[in-house]
């Protein structure tokens, strides 16, 4: 890139207040082209992989399925259908072991190894002529959450009432999480599908303004966006923030660019802004276009006991194994094995479970990065409320957690806490902050009447 | 996959910022080495004989009564080196050197292991040793001696014997900038404060090095920039108003911010983090009630000097603050 461009990045950049700064580690794989999984024998398809309610499954064992095939529909309102994601035959429906440490009702099927796994689904209608009920419908058909990690069903994101005004469409490409590159690479491949989401969003939204929000660090996707949009006469400005923790939250997104808090206990669209995942928007754009539902999605296999760190695109169901193996497999030196990023992953204990529409990035670290700090009494040095993106008080909060003073930590507003860790990260003592505060968080609920 | 990993279980976030706790001590220790230079080059081999005396008090008392910390030795994270330094700093120059070694005892048993160890005290320790030694030895404690440029000098009375109570020999007593001041209305040039050629205790004396530490600190974030600059602006307003009032009674402010402890205990003392408190708005209270306290208690008190009690005092309001001055959070 020519450096007029990337001065043009180095321009006062919006951001939130408080954060940290973690090592980014993005090296290791943000050049890496997305990479195509190949099809592997076997794939485990659990009902939930969304928030809300799991799927129904409609298929039966010995039934044979064919790629992009409706084998579950939504189980409820919030809830969405899910999709064969090869040609082969059901072998199972049962429990098998989820990425969130449950055994949870899946569907097994047995790849065909015959099938050329061409995919061969009627073509949709496109979303231009459909009414505004039959696009949110459309949607959970396609199977579509939100791809950022929390897998919130997109339909219901998007089916705005009478009353809730969309102003402001806000695409989300921060990507805060240090190593993960899952989000830039789909920005930069897969551009055209995403301004064409965006339009296709945009057409039933109707926002005055469409943002798309990309952490400094990645200079290659806010241009190639900008040219994408261009190109396709798509008003949508493309906003470079900095690079700070975690800025891919919602709420600091919505400080970032507009300035505005969400208050406490509301919605974004409360303020008048939709705020939706990049990878969503791609899948949105590869359903009507292509005819394609939710099956795949762009995974980052990365971290330094990775042999092979990667960006690619595995279809669901795919065992992790499977997937680290295709990146080289781990070395001897790996310590922990997160799904997600390293400041709100979650550890797994093996490898022995499926990829699942939510999984962003999978990151096995070694003994250097996770090395154990000495813990001391809190010094009281203010670092955890200046990094506290809620302005928050951690260290009190964790001083009452231990205490197990649950009312007084509700009082000091232990519920807003959305679990980011900057505390922690800070914190020179090394008391778990978040993780004592999560505890809290849990108490308060148990003990809340129903 | 090769060998079998060892992979152990726990909880995000899995990094960690580089600043720990041992670091924070040890840089804070650091900063004070070239304080103590400028000791030595004003007040000669007393200087570091008083140093070493109060910090082997510190180091004593707490290798025997602190808790074992994580890093083994309760010595290693530094604090009670940078508590020893500390004290010394706010001694005067022909101070007996086993009341310092006394003062570091008491520092570190009153001032810190009784409340349960680093992290759990609510005064500053160095303050606590400061505060007990000017209650057992008032006159040894105000017995100033002008800097007399002999390196190798120690003065007679630092080698005084336990409990020996005869007259201190030689000691040739000066007033300070702050007690010509309070009781003959004498103000010192402010170059001599900044530079420090002036009588008072090792580490008062110069205004300007310990302006640089203070920066350096606020800027590599050791110590919260709130307090020093809450501390000295309301110090500097408060007396410039009392100033222009009667300036003929009263000290410039200038005068006020640069004489006597208040630097020393502004950038060092006042900010220690442990009794200081938590939030924005608790941490402005602090700073302004200091600076208050203090120019109340150098002009209308019966002290020349004030800033010993005044942050002990804020020290002892800190829990107080802590629990009502709270953030404004997210989002209300
Ligand atoms: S960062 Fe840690 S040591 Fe500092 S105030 Fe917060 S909890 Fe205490
Ligand atoms: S208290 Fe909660 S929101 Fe604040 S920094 Fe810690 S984890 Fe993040």
């Amino acid at each position: 890139m020519t450096g007029s461009n990337q001065n043009a990045l180095k321009d006062k950049l919006l951001t939130f207040r408080h954060g940290v700064h973690p090592e980014e580690y993005k090296e290791l794989s943000n050049h890496q082209r997305i990479e195509r999984m190949p099809f592997v024998e076997e794939y485990t398809l659990p009902l939930l992989q969304h928030i809300g309610a799991p799927s129904k499954p409609l298929v039966h064992k010995g039934q044979y399925v064919r790629r992009g095939g409706l084998i579950a529909e939504a189980g409820a309102y919030v809830s969405v259908a899910l999709h064969a994601p090869v040609d082969g035959t059901v072998t199972d429906v049962g429990l098998y072991g989820h990425p969130n440490g449950q055994m949870l009702p899946a569907i097994k099927i047995r790849t065909d190894p015959f099938s050329t796994q061409q995919l061969d689904q009627p073509a949709q209608r496109q979303p231009e002529e459909l009414a505004k009920a039959e696009f949110i419908e459309a949607i959970q058909r396609a199977g579509i959450v939100g791809l950022g990690g929390a897998a919130f069903p997109a339909h219901v994101k998007f089916n705005l009432s009478e009353n809730q005004l969309c102003r402001y469409l806000m695409l989300n490409g921060c990507e805060c999480e240090p190593f993960l590159t899952c989000d830039h690479r789909v920005m930069v491949e897969y551009a055209e599908e995403l301004i064409d989401g965006t339009r296709i969003l945009q057409h039933f939204i109707q926002a005055e303004k469409v943002y798309i929000a990309i952490e400094a660090n990645k200079p290659d996707a806010v241009i190639t966006l900008r040219a994408a949009a261009a190109k396709a006469g798509f008003p949508v400005e493309i906003i470079p923030l900095q690079v700070k923790y975690p800025q891919g939250a919602e709420k600091m997104m919505i400080s970032a660019i507009l300035g505005k808090e969400v208050p406490a206990g509301k919605l974004p669209i409360d303020v008048g802004v939709l705020v939706s995942n990049v990878g969503s928007i791609v899948a949105l754009s590869q359903y009507f276009r292509q005819s394609q539902p939710l099956i795949e999605r762009v995974i980052t296999v990365t971290g330094p006991a990775v042999r092979r760190p990667a960006n690619v695109l595995v279809p669901l169901g795919t065992p992790m194994r499977s997937l680290v193996e295709f990146c080289g497999g781990i070395t001897g030196e790996a310590a922990r094995i997160l799904l997600g990023g390293p400041m709100m992953g979650i550890v797994q204990k093996s490898l022995d479970t499926p990829v699942v529409k939510g999984t962003s990035g999978i990151l096995v670290l070694t003994e250097r990065e996770v090395q154990d700090i000495d813990t001391f009494s809190c010094i009281r040095c203010g670092r955890c409320l200046e990094a506290c993106p809620l302005f928050l008080n951690p260290a009190r909060l964790g001083l009452l957690a231990r205490k197990g003073l649950w009312e007084d930590m509700e009082d000091n507003n232990a519920l807003d806490c959305f679990e980011c860790g900057a505390c922690s990260y800070v914190c020179p003592s090394a008391i778990p902050l978040v993780q004592s505060i999560k505890v809290g968080k849990s108490m308060i609920r148990e003990r809340k009447p129903k | 996959m090769v060998n079998k990993p060892k992979i152990t279980i726990s909880t995000s976030p899995f990094l960690h910022d580089q600043v720990t706790t041992p670091k924070i001590m040890w840089e804070l220790a650091y900063t004070l080495i070239p304080i103590l230079l400028a000791a030595v080059y004003y007040f000669g081999l007393s200087a570091l004989l008083i140093s070493l005396s109060c910090i082997a008090g510190c180091l004593v008392t707490e290798y025997y009564l602190g808790k074992r910390g994580p890093l083994g030795s309760p010595l290693r994270d530094g604090s009670a080196l940078v508590t020893g330094l500390l004290l010394a700093l706010t001694l005067p120059p022909g101070f007996p050197l086993w009341m310092a070694f006394v003062g570091g005892v008491v520092a570190i048993g009153m001032g810190k292991v009784i409340w349960g160890g680093l992290g759990q005290n609510v005064f500053n320790p160095a303050l606590v040793g400061r505060a007990f030694l000017q209650a057992a030895f008032p006159t040894a404690i105000t017995t100033w001696e002008p800097p007399d440029g002999r390196y190798w000098g120690v003065r007679g009375t630092n080698l005084a014997m336990p409990f020996y109570q005869g007259e201190p020999v030689d000691a040739l007593s000066t007033a300070t900038p702050l007690s010509e001041m309070k009781f003959s209305h004498e103000p010192t040039e402010l170059a001599d404060l900044l530079l420090g050629n002036i009588s008072g205790s090792l580490g008062e004396t110069c205004a300007l090095l310990l302006l640089l530490a203070g920066l350096y600190l606020a800027f590599r974030r050791i110590i919260n920039w709130r307090i020093p600059v809450a501390i000295l602006a309301t110090v500097a307003l408060f007396s410039g108003i009392v100033y222009l009032l009667a300036p003929d009674r009263y000290p410039s402010p200038g005068f006020m911010v640069l004489a006597g402890g208040l630097l020393l205990g502004t950038v060092y003392m006042a900010t220690d983090p442990v009794s200081s408190p938590l939030t924005p708005k608790g941490i402005w209270i602090f700073g302004i009630g200091i600076g208050l306290l203090v120019v109340l208690i150098r002009i209308w008190g019966g002290l020349p000097e004030g800033v010993m009690y005044a942050i002990l005092l804020m020290n002892a309001a800190t829990p107080l603050i802590n629990r009502f001055a709270r953030t404004r959070v997210y989002g209300y």
